[in-house]
């Protein structure tokens, strides 16, 4: 590994990458870890399909350089949906039908859920403005919408059973 | 592979910058360079990334200005309660530049140095009468907005200089401010014409009039028949009509992948009419 090798975290692990530093993150993620979860669209930060959470925050993979990913955390949607909340939301898009080719339905998960880390209980107007750069020429985006918010419904119903449970104990 | 610096200081960037055997090309956000670089399968040798730089970042008043350092994203210009309320048409226009992922990564500063004729918050600078900081080899030295793109993609930068922040006057008590862009849609798009108005309004009374207009000439330009037609005027239906012809005939706007010249005209002589509208405080029909 050379010491110019560039650390940063992937899905919570810690990863050194020391391939050529102005590789898209998008590649990287791709080809050198196989996370193919992630896909192409566009290419020029257009479509979103390639959409990856950086310190928690939505870019697009396809527009950011490996070294400026040095001591920051990735999560791509394999990391972001093997969890509880993540599980739960992938499910709502399958129940909504918010699902059809499926080419931008991974970017699309990430940048819901990274809405519904800051606003759990957004509305039909939030909603849009978070997927606004997520482009489905599938759905018409009506069933995305619903699963968003069926997603957002659940999890405050989950949060609301867990109070009254703690309150009747 | 490329060689890459990644200073933390900005005197240490301009070192570098203006050294001609590193021969780098200074990068922020990457949303308009990865693009580039990408579609032509190429790389510079060396790239000099500022985003390490906190003398780079950040919001401030200072100077009866807000300053605004180069790299801060929109995204975080768009959530400023300080660019909100002194600069409201400069958050506004935030919040439209792509979407969250753009918003996140892209940077005024690079939105200025990229000088696209289209580049959705240079209109908005130029209506709010704003100076660059520019930091060189032999220190800094300030320029107004309106004399930094001097033609075509080119700029009054210098060999080895940086744009380090940008200044915008505070809101006086009176100010007014407005920015219309339109596009194929909300999110996303590229505008086909934007445009901005920047004035005092005291007792109704049109003052300093700044219009900055995008994607109707090579660089964005200031509408100064336009301007000078308004100042000193009480807007109303009329003059509002007079403003949005006399903008509509006083660009030079192309047809091009996005949009027509002729289009264009029509919908920026219709936005200016709009924004005298809303500067009278009348409904727009």
């Amino acid at each position: 590994m050379s010491p110019s090798a560039i650390p940063f975290r992937l899905n919570g692990q810690p990863q050194r990458y020391d391939g050529a530093p102005l590789a898209r993150l998008l590649d990287v993620l791709r080809e050198h870890y196989g996370l193919t979860g992630t896909k192409e669209g566009c290419g020029e930060g257009e479509c979103g399909a390639c959409t990856v959470l950086l310190d928690g925050e939505p870019v697009c993979s396809c527009l950011v350089p490996m070294l400026q990913v040095a001591d920051r955390h990735v999560e791509t949607v394999e990391g972001l949906t093997a969890d509880a909340r993540g599980a739960a939301l992938v499910e709502a898009f399958v129940e909504a039908g918010g699902v059809q080719c499926g080419a931008c339905t991974p970017g699309i998960v990430v940048s819901a859920r990274a809405l519904l880390e800051r606003n759990p209980r957004p509305n039909r107007g939030q909603i849009r403005e978070a997927i606004g750069g997520n482009l489905c020429r599938c759905t018409g985006y009506e069933r995305i919408l619903a699963a968003v918010q069926q997603a957002a419904a659940q999890r405050c119903a989950e949060r609301a059973d867990a109070a009254q449970e703690d309150s009747s104990r | 592979m490329s060689v890459c610096f990644r200073p933390e200081r900005l005197e240490e960037a301009i070192e570098l910058l203006a050294d001609p055997a590193t021969g780098a090309i200074p990068i922020a956000g990457c949303t308009d360079l990865l693009v580039q670089w990408h579609s032509r399968r190429e790389r510079p040798n060396a790239v000099l990334d500022l985003l390490g730089i906190e003398a780079l970042r950040g919001i401030e008043e200072r100077d009866g200005a807000l300053e605004i350092g180069a790299c801060t994203s929109f995204r975080t210009i768009g959530e400023s309660e300080r660019v909100l309320r002194h600069a409201p048409a400069l958050a506004e226009i935030a919040g439209t530049i792509g979407a969250w992922q753009i918003q996140n990564r892209a940077t005024i500063g690079g939105n200025i140095a990229n000088a696209s004729p289209a580049g959705d918050s240079l209109p908005v600078l130029l209506a709010l009468g704003a100076e660059l900081v520019l930091a060189g080899p032999a220190g800094e030295r300030t320029v107004a907005y309106e004399a930094f793109h001097t033609g075509y993609r080119q700029t009054a930068l210098e060999p080895g200089e940086l744009i380090a922040r940008v200044r915008i006057p505070l809101a006086g008590e009176h100010a007014f401010g407005a920015v219309h862009k339109v596009g194929t849609r909300c999110a996303q798009a590229i505008s086909k014409v934007i445009v901005a108005l920047g004035c005092d309004r005291p007792g109704g009374r049109l003052t300093g009039v700044r219009i900055g207009a995008g994607s109707v000439a090579p660089t964005p330009v200031r509408l100064r028949e336009t301007e000078a037609l308004l100042e000193g005027q009480i807007p109303d239906a009329d003059l509002a009509e007079r403003a949005g012809a006399c903008a509509a005939g006083e660009v030079q706007p192309i047809d091009d992948v996005r949009s027509t010249a002729r289009y264009r005209r029509w919908v920026l002589g219709r936005l200016v009419r709009r924004m005298v509208l809303d500067a009278a405080g009348r409904r727009v029909p």
